[in-house]
């Protein structure tokens, strides 16, 4: 898909995120915000995807022959959901009952309400990378050459579970795996240097073993770009780790710049200001 | 009453190594993980046969469940396996939602369960692993009780869909069930009818059970005693047929009674018929080192402690 166009529905997608986070009054806007430009570079380019002969998105829950993305940082589900049901998985009008009673979108995403695209829950931080990595090991096992992608967030990054992941990977040559970490430089209680700092995420993993590239993540151009270099430099013994550089909020001016808007939900004007930033594209739900 | 009897001992963990070498060879789909103890699992076999079906995950078992959890998607039947403290406890959380709450086809199996681990001590023996796991919803909860019945549950439990708990242990123990059975999950084994007591075991208690049938007998009285091998779900049919014959019970495990067998078992008998409920198992409390035959003499887990329950169940029910 071209640039523009891929712009085009993250500007959707954002609409979608705080539309959604609106009507419930809570969710995590900042992070889904920053991620929109992977996930839509993902779904909407990168990832070969199962569909039918009439064109008609399908869900299996083994994925076999189509790639696999996890969404570990489980709570920026109202990006996860508007991309999914943008790229066909569900009605884009189930949109309207994030986090309401008897919604398939819970507050954090679950394959216990059968929704589309769903098929692992995340929330509990740290698991989604040691699942990706089991995912990605089933496919080898079944000889299915198509790749494995896992989203983290950076807070998520102080779990310990993650290094043993970390350490894993590389020692089983896990090679058709590409991590992201979303590196916004925010968690709930601040900014991750003064909260737990990370330091050199780089160097951690790149000692760890793994291929260590970087995503200007709010940058469309750049996010398809390095996701085609990641799928070239799988398959050759390492797995691939990209760090994310994104800002917390992007695409509404007010959100941007501090953890302040990471779980909280704009009111009536908070949300007409976004939307007066966010061009409707594909048409609201 | 029937005499039970048997030619050697063996570890229920080896019934699991074997079962898990049927699989190997009879199930492409199953595969097998372990943190750093394949020799405890019994694992050797299935890795010399199968070497590209086991992941070695190092001393990391909250790991070793994400991945476990992760092969499902894709359609293998991973068995995730450590030692019963670090395959359940520790990693409660991602057993909760990457396994139970994501509903994968994962089986947690785990031996060196309960005090018969022995000299290693306390903080090795878990003893609340029944009811962590059985809370969850979704989770099968199964405690085999000798090696030919540890094996054929690990097979059964390759062919049920869903998430399982499989509890096994490290000492020999007397082997007295059929070689050849068929293991059905959530279907009580009667062990020996009778009239006056019902001795829901489980585990390595239920041989004691069988063994304090016979004391009990001598004494008159005519047990009826029960292999409760699968906790969850529990036979209630079972449970209930057998109480409203003998109007008394006693429960078996190597376990806390806070959350255990005797715990689903009191649920039970208190909402359909309520009948006296002795608990055999440990009583809120940490165990130690020692040998195992000591641990179960002191934690008050052998057949003696089942006839004094026994005993003061019956003198419950005629007071």
């Amino acid at each position: 898909m071209e640039i523009s166009e891929l712009q085009k529905v993250a500007s959707q997608v954002r609409r979608d995120i705080v539309r959604q986070v609106h009507a419930c009054q809570s969710g995590h806007p900042g992070g889904s915000l920053g991620c929109t430009d992977l996930l839509v570079g993902l779904y909407f380019d990168q990832m070969t995807l199962k569909s039918d002969e009439s064109g008609k998105r399908v869900f299996d829950m083994n994925g076999t022959g189509e790639d696999l993305f996890f969404l570990s940082n489980g709570h920026i589900s109202p990006v996860f959901y508007s991309v999914l049901a943008r790229a066909g998985y569900f009605p884009v009008a189930e949109l309207a009952t994030f986090r309401k009673l008897n919604s398939r979108l819970q507050g954090h995403p679950t394959t216990h309400e059968h929704l589309e695209g769903i098929r692992i829950a995340s929330g509990s931080l740290g698991q989604g990378l040691s699942v990706s990595i089991g995912a990605a090991q089933a496919k080898k096992l079944n000889n299915d050459n198509s790749l494995v992608f896992c989203l983290m967030g950076d807070g998520e990054q102080n779990e310990g579970q993650v290094w043993e992941a970390a350490m894993y990977a590389p020692h089983h040559k896990v090679d058709n795996l590409v991590a992201f970490i979303d590196l916004n430089g925010q968690q709930i209680d601040g900014p991750t240097e003064k909260v737990m700092n990370n330091r050199d995420l780089g160097a951690k993993y790149e000692a760890f073993g793994w291929k260590v590239i970087t995503m200007k993540g709010n940058d469309m151009a750049d996010v398809v770009s390095v996701l085609n270099q990641a799928r070239e430099l799988s398959g050759n013994g390492q797995p691939i780790m990209v760090l994310m550089y994104t800002e917390m909020g992007a695409g509404v001016d007010f959100m941007m710049g501090s953890h302040k808007w990471h779980g909280v939900a704009p009111n009536d004007e908070q949300l007409a200001a976004a939307l007066a930033q966010l061009p409707e594209t594909l048409g609201d739900y | 009453m029937k005499k039970y009897t048997f030619t050697e001992k063996k570890d229920t963990r080896s019934g699991f190594g074997a079962g898990m070498q049927v699989l190997g060879q009879t199930n492409p789909n199953v595969v097998a993980l372990c943190a750093d103890l394949i020799g405890s699992l019994k694992l050797d076999a299935f890795i010399k046969e199968n070497p590209e079906r086991f992941f070695q995950t190092g001393i990391a078992e909250a790991n070793m469940v994400g991945i476990a959890a992760g092969l499902t998607i894709g359609g293998k039947i991973p068995f995730a396996t450590t030692f019963a403290n670090f395959g359940t406890g520790r990693v409660y959380d991602q057993i909760r939602q990457s396994v139970a709450y994501s509903n994968k086809n994962v089986k947690i199996a785990c031996s060196h369960a309960g005090l018969t681990l022995g000299e290693d001590g306390a903080t090795h023996q878990i003893l609340e692993d029944i009811g962590l796991m059985k809370m969850l919803p979704g989770m099968t909860v199964i405690n085999p009780c000798d090696f030919n019945q540890t094996k054929a549950a690990t097979i059964a439990v390759a062919e049920y869909e869903g998430p399982v708990y499989l509890r096994f242990g490290r000492p020999v123990v007397p082997v007295f069930t059929p070689a050849d059975q068929k293991f059905e999950i959530g279907k009580a084994w009667m062990v020996n009818e009778g009239t006056d007591v019902s001795i829901f075991a489980t585990g390595h208690l239920v041989w004691e059970a069988i063994q304090a049938g016979e004391i009990l007998a001598e004494k008159g009285i005519n047990a009826e005693i029960i292999n409760i091998h699968t906790i969850k779900p529990l036979d209630v049919e079972a449970v209930l047929a057998s109480v409203k014959k003998t109007g008394c019970a006693v429960s078996a495990e190597e376990h806390q009674v806070n959350g255990g067998l005797g715990d689903s078992i009191a649920q039970v008998l208190v909402q359909h018929h309520y009948v006296p409920l002795e608990y055999v198992g440990v009583n809120d409390s940490f165990g130690e080192s020692g040998t195992p035959a000591q641990l179960m003499e002191k934690y008050g887990l052998n057949a003696a402690s089942i006839v004094e329950k026994a005993l003061k169940a019956i003198e419950r029910k005629n007071a």
